[in-house]
């Protein structure tokens, strides 16, 4: 992974002697509130309902084992004892104090991290594909790109009050695992007809209270032109973005408005006589970058079977283990093993200090000392050996980490809500514990399949509802908690934003509505079709009728 | 008094001002205001055209871009485009009230060489705030590039 050099380490070491100076400030009141807002949002620190909430980066969802220790070890110290990981593979710190926060970043400062950016209108942190390196469908690794992108973003001095937040994503590969047509810029690593590695370009995807999916703005972008090119997106965002309406301020509106084909028109314009002004990359900073994502040093296997070489020891535990929280690995003998955060009763995406630092030792062990965040709020041991497969079960289950869910109903996104979100409308961790209870029998769980339910607390869809399989969004009707259902949404493939099926429902018949859209699923299915595959196939209705009907909508 | 900060070592007060006309109203008459010869100060607004003023550059020694909030970023873009594609040489100042010192770096790295502080301000801490950062990613701008830079144009 990226090792920080001399200027990276001073960069976020003088980021750190700016915020302490600026927290001091505020404290002794010589830096009003309103001026030290945009200030600490710059920093992932926000004034939540109960307490501050600081989100650190996780640069494109990579750690180091080093890394989530000093994770766990913070959270320990500073806060109680656990963290929340994202749906954009950051970590948030729910009770930190702000007098304090200046020390929890010069301690992130000496494992290579920071809270860069994770809020405001700005360049947020880069995102991307969580089985980067290992997915046997890669074009390229988007990792080393994320990380030019992360560098040229960081406290870009043009780009710092943009109209609104903006995101970007990149991914490597065919299968979209990194939701980018719904980011500010998607990049896909492609091949041109000559064989030459480059980025089909898309812009004015977005989630939040208007869902867009993003458009193809450049076919091919040469890989040397990467940063010139987002400079001058983000360069005509920046002048042309609207600003009077917070809601209508995200590039989306900008695309939508001028149309797709007039945006390029501008953007390319700009590009032709910015480009020689802005940062180029050269070819020897993208050896470079490239470099430190070789692949590991990976022993000659061959692919066995774990579950017959487990015998008599592989319970049906393991083996649905196996099934559901592993996936094949490019390199033979190797397997990609999910940590799951979502086991019954706990809000998911959240973990121990204490559970991340067994998970740091597993990986030091077993995995090549490096973690990955996933945007489904699970982490990632992606480079274990087969043979080591049983061990790693045994002792994640020790920890509660290998409930056998992955991509299962119960694998679902969740923003953390009323309990902590001063936006929030509804108490999403209450419903999601009320779906965890409900749908508890894992037989039904893996006749369903694979599924993807994705619930947010409010409009701003943290919880990316829109395009989840199941989407859940909590609104307020007349101080009472309601949630509107979608279904048919996805992020991957062909991307696609989830219907509504009708009116809200009470939070009491949440878990009982999901029920029987599933019902209707499992009537009209075909052989091995997935939810989202009969819900495009049957569309919405169907659904809706049963969800609807009055005989149990009286129940 | 009013605090004007400017790079390098240039005088810290405002005495003898030259006056600023609002580009609005210097594209409106051009002659009027360039008939005189006198080098002319221009005040930008964040929803005008830069570009408007690039004819008449030649006549003018100080652009003032306004920042009236503090959420207001297209001055800095502003600012690139002056230096980068004008090849503008004179003073290009930030004003307004949210000209303070945790902004002034940013704007430093885009081109600014004159900063008007909001009245709240300290000299001598704004002056600080332009050395809190060493080193930087992005390619520097003409006349400002004191700051080592990662990537370059």
């Amino acid at each position: 992974m990226y090792k920080y050099d001399s200027t990276d380490q001073a960069l976020v070491e003088q980021r750190v002697a700016e915020f302490r100076d600026q927290t001091r400030r505020y404290l002794a009141g010589e830096l009003p509130e309103e001026d030290f807002r945009p200030l600490r949002l710059r920093n992932g620190l926000y004034i939540q309902r109960f307490a501050p909430m600081l989100r650190i980066a996780i640069p494109y969802g990579l750690l180091s084992s080093t890394q989530l220790r000093m994770l766990g070890s913070i959270a320990r110290r500073y806060d109680r004892s656990y963290g929340h990981f994202t749906t954009r593979q950051n970590l948030q710190l729910n009770w930190p104090k702000l007098a304090e926060v200046p020390d929890i970043l010069a301690d992130l400062a000496t494992v290579q991290m920071h809270a860069i950016q994770t809020s405001g209108n700005c360049v947020r942190n880069v995102t991307s594909d969580h089985l980067a390196g290992v997915a046997a469908d890669e074009i390229d690794d988007p990792r080393p790109y994320c990380e030019l992108l992360r560098q040229w973003s960081s406290f870009h001095p043009e780009f710092t009050y943009l109209p609104r937040k903006f995101k970007i994503a990149v991914s490597g590969a065919p299968a979209d695992r990194a939701a980018t047509e719904v980011h500010d810029i998607g990049l896909h690593l492609v091949r041109n007809a000559q064989g030459e590695l480059g980025f089909e370009v898309l812009v004015g995807g977005g989630l939040g209270r208007a869902p867009m999916i993003g458009q193809v703005i450049r076919d091919f972008l040469p890989m040397t032109d990467l940063l010139s090119y987002t400079e001058a997106v983000l360069r005509v965002y920046n002048r042309y973005g609207r600003r009077d309406n917070i809601h209508k301020a995200r590039i989306k509106f900008l695309v939508k408005s001028l149309g797709i084909a007039a945006f390029r028109e501008q953007v390319e314009a700009e590009w032709l006589v910015s480009h020689e002004f802005a940062a180029k990359l050269t070819t020897a900073q993208i050896e470079h970058a490239r470099s430190f994502f070789a692949p590991h040093a990976y022993e000659q296997l061959q692919n066995m079977d774990p579950l017959a070489a487990a015998g008599a020891s592989a319970s049906a535990e393991f083996k649905a283990w196996y099934r559901y929280n592993t996936r094949a690995h490019k390199v033979a003998g190797y397997r990609v093993v999910f940590v799951s955060l979502k086991p019954v009763g706990v809000a998911p995406g959240d973990m121990t200090s204490d559970q991340m630092e067994a998970v740091a030792k597993l990986a030091d062990e077993l995995s090549f000392g490096e973690i990955r965040a996933t945007h489904n709020q699970n982490l990632v041991l992606a480079d274990v050996k087969q043979t080591d497969l049983l061990r790693i079960w045994q002792e994640l289950r020790q920890w509660g980490l290998a409930t056998p869910n992955i991509g299962t109903l119960t694998d679902m996104i969740v923003c953390p809500g009323l309990d902590f979100c001063s936006l929030a409308n509804a108490g999403t961790i209450s419903v999601a514990h009320q779906l965890q209870r409900h749908f508890d029998d894992y037989d039904y769980l893996y006749d369903i399949g694979e599924i993807e339910l994705k619930m947010s607390g409010c409009m701003n869809a943290c919880g990316h509802h829109h395009v989840g399989h199941i989407g859940i969004l909590g609104v307020d009707k007349h101080g009472e908690e309601w949630y509107q259902i979608t279904i048919g949404g996805s992020a991957r493939e062909a991307s696609s934003l989830g219907q509504v099926i009708g009116p809200s429902v009470p939070q009491a018949e949440v878990a009982a509505i999901i029920q029987r859209i599933l019902d209707v699923y499992r009537e009209l299915r075909h052989e091995d079709e997935r939810f989202i595959d009969t819900v495009r196939r049957v569309s919405a209705t169907p659904f809706k009728e049963r969800v609807y009907a009055k005989d149990l909508a009286a129940a | 008094m009013r605090k004007i900060l400017r790079l390098p070592d240039g005088p810290e007060t405002g005495s003898a001002e030259i006056e600023l006309i609002a580009l609005v109203d210097l594209i409106a008459d051009p002659a009027r205001h360039t008939a005189a010869g006198r080098a002319l100060g221009v005040r930008v607004a964040p929803a005008d055209k830069v570009e408007d003023l690039g004819p008449h550059l030649a006549c003018v020694a100080v652009v003032a871009i306004e920042f009236p909030g503090p959420g207001e970023g297209r001055g800095y873009t502003f600012a690139r485009l002056l230096r980068q594609r004008y090849g503008f040489l004179g003073e290009v100042r930030a004003i307004g009230p949210a000209v303070k010192q945790d902004l002034l770096f940013f704007m430093f790295r885009c081109g600014f060489d004159a900063f008007d502080l909001a009245p709240d301000q300290n000299l001598v801490e704004a002056r600080q705030a332009l050395h809190r950062f060493t080193l930087a990613y992005q390619p520097a701008i003409p006349r400002t590039a004191v700051v080592e830079a990662r990537f370059t144009a």
